[in-house]
């Protein structure tokens, strides 16, 4: 057990992109899936307990070693340059509609964001986070767009459901404001309008 | 205006600017065109349900019995700002507050006589408050995904990035990133006077021969290298028709070393 632990990890330190189970069956195919599934697992945790640099993730459905947060400046020093742009607010907005509602229409997007944002999307597009999917059936068949393995990658996400759901959402956000959120219980009639 | 500034004064800004002085010095204003206001103004409210929601949460105003009259006065004295300073008001902001207005002079209405008891009764902010929580929701769901990117940016993989190795291929290629590829080369091409003299016709079928042999001969090159010696806007749309019809074929491939890199075509 302990050889296929080492081949295992050499793959991942090769590798740039994440590995999946999958890949690592093409490469040990007399391995059943549970079996290297099993091992990644084994490895991770004994990974993760002997490293203070690195760490062995699950991301987009793979597994990658990545360097921890904490060494951000180290490594930005020795690479010379300026942390890559971040999203800009309309972008992340038009991801988190995206990302919960898709395979979404852009009418359906700018509905809920409450503006026309067809720039966002398209940088979007160009940064590949999003893709298209698929048209919908319905009158004039829109064009469909769904996040992309890059976005999973981008926010260091395994896959969609390590995002809260949207309930969840609801429940950080009525938490955050106290009662203020709650439906008023006693004072039904109330005249704004005068 | 600018002749009150001393040569101090005026060095400092040329250092500042990087701009010598004009003969005629424009006003200092002209520096910070009124656009960049408004890239500003946008960015602090993504749209009208983004401003509403600010005015509500700010003042710890219950959403779901939302003053409206106050409201809607502060919302269009945001609006009166934004035009004071010259700022271009997106139409949506407009939408918006016509429908504030609309909602206002429903809530003025008695209610309608006819209706027997009060649970038919619809609140005419009803539709709006529906709006601003699932907005909200999103609006959260941005803000979490902002934690989560700024969290990442500070992580880097292996060979990720600016240690990207040259002899790997990092992005496939869809069909996106060609048609830009394509337009740009159309674009370049825009400028060149191109002659016409006795064009032979082509066919998509010869092209994808000569496509062929040059893979055959070269294993790889670039997408806009191939498009060189092709002159006429004809032969540039026809060859691109050949290259897709052998990528639906499977006998080529296109990737990029990364995102806008120079697209790269490859025997399969």
């Amino acid at each position: 057990m302990l050889e296929i632990h080492n081949q295992i990890l050499s793959i991942l330190f090769a590798s740039r992109d994440p590995v999946s189970i999958a890949e690592l069956q093409e490469v040990f195919p007399e391995r059943e899936a549970t079996e290297i599934r099993e091992a990644m697992e084994v490895l991770r945790e004994d990974f993760n307990q002997m490293q203070a640099a690195v760490e062995l993730r699950q991301v987009a459905g793979g597994f990658r070693i990545t360097t921890l947060p904490e060494h951000h400046e180290t490594i930005r020093e020795y690479l010379k340059n300026k942390p890559s742009a971040k999203l800009t607010m309309a972008a992340l907005e038009t991801l988190a509609v995206v990302a919960y509602k898709q395979p979404i229409t852009i009418p359906e997007i700018s509905e809920i964001r409450g503006v026309k944002g067809s720039s966002t999307i398209k940088t979007l597009l160009e940064k590949k986070l999003i893709e298209t999917r698929g048209r919908k059936k319905t009158a004039g068949r829109p064009m469909q767009y769904a996040t992309t393995r890059e976005f999973l990658i981008h926010f260091g996400l395994n896959d969609l459901s390590e995002l809260p759901t949207l309930k969840e959402l609801e429940e950080i956000l009525s938490q955050d404001d106290d009662e203020s959120l709650e439906p008023p219980e006693e004072d039904q009639d109330i005249d704004d309008a005068s | 205006m600018d002749s009150n500034l001393s040569r101090e004064q005026r060095r400092a800004r040329e250092k500042v600017t990087g701009q010598k002085p004009m003969v005629f010095p424009a006003p200092v204003r002209t520096e910070q065109p009124d656009v960049q206001g408004l890239n500003i103004r946008l960015e602090i409210f993504e749209g009208p349900l983004d401003l509403l929601l600010h005015l509500i949460r700010t003042q710890e105003l219950d959403i779901y019995d939302i003053p409206i009259a106050q409201v809607t006065d502060q919302y269009l004295g945001f609006l009166e700002v934004m035009k004071d300073l010259n700022i271009n008001i997106a139409g949506e902001f407009l939408v918006m507050a016509a429908q504030l207005i609309l909602i206002k002079s429903r809530m003025l209405l008695p209610p309608d006589p006819s209706e027997e008891d009060d649970e038919d009764f619809i609140d005419p902010r009803a539709e709006l408050v529906d709006r601003l929580l699932e907005y909200e929701k999103f609006k959260n769901a941005a803000d979490l995904l902002y934690e989560r990117e700024t969290v990442e940016l500070g992580v880097h993989a292996r060979g990720w990035e600016e240690f990207a190795d040259d002899e790997k291929e990092i992005v496939d290629v869809n069909v996106f990133d060609l048609v830009r590829a394509f337009h740009g080369i159309v674009e370049r091409y825009k400028e060149k006077v191109v002659i016409e003299v006795d064009h032979e016709p082509a066919t998509i079928e010869e092209k994808m021969e000569e496509l062929r042999r040059l893979v055959a001969l070269k294993r790889e090159f670039y997408f806009s290298m191939f498009f060189e010696s092709r002159i006429s806007k004809f032969h540039i749309v026809l060859t691109f028709f050949a290259l897709l019809e052998l990528v639906r074929m499977e006998e080529v491939r296109l990737y990029q070393k990364g995102v806008f890199e120079d697209i790269r075509i490859k025997a399969c």
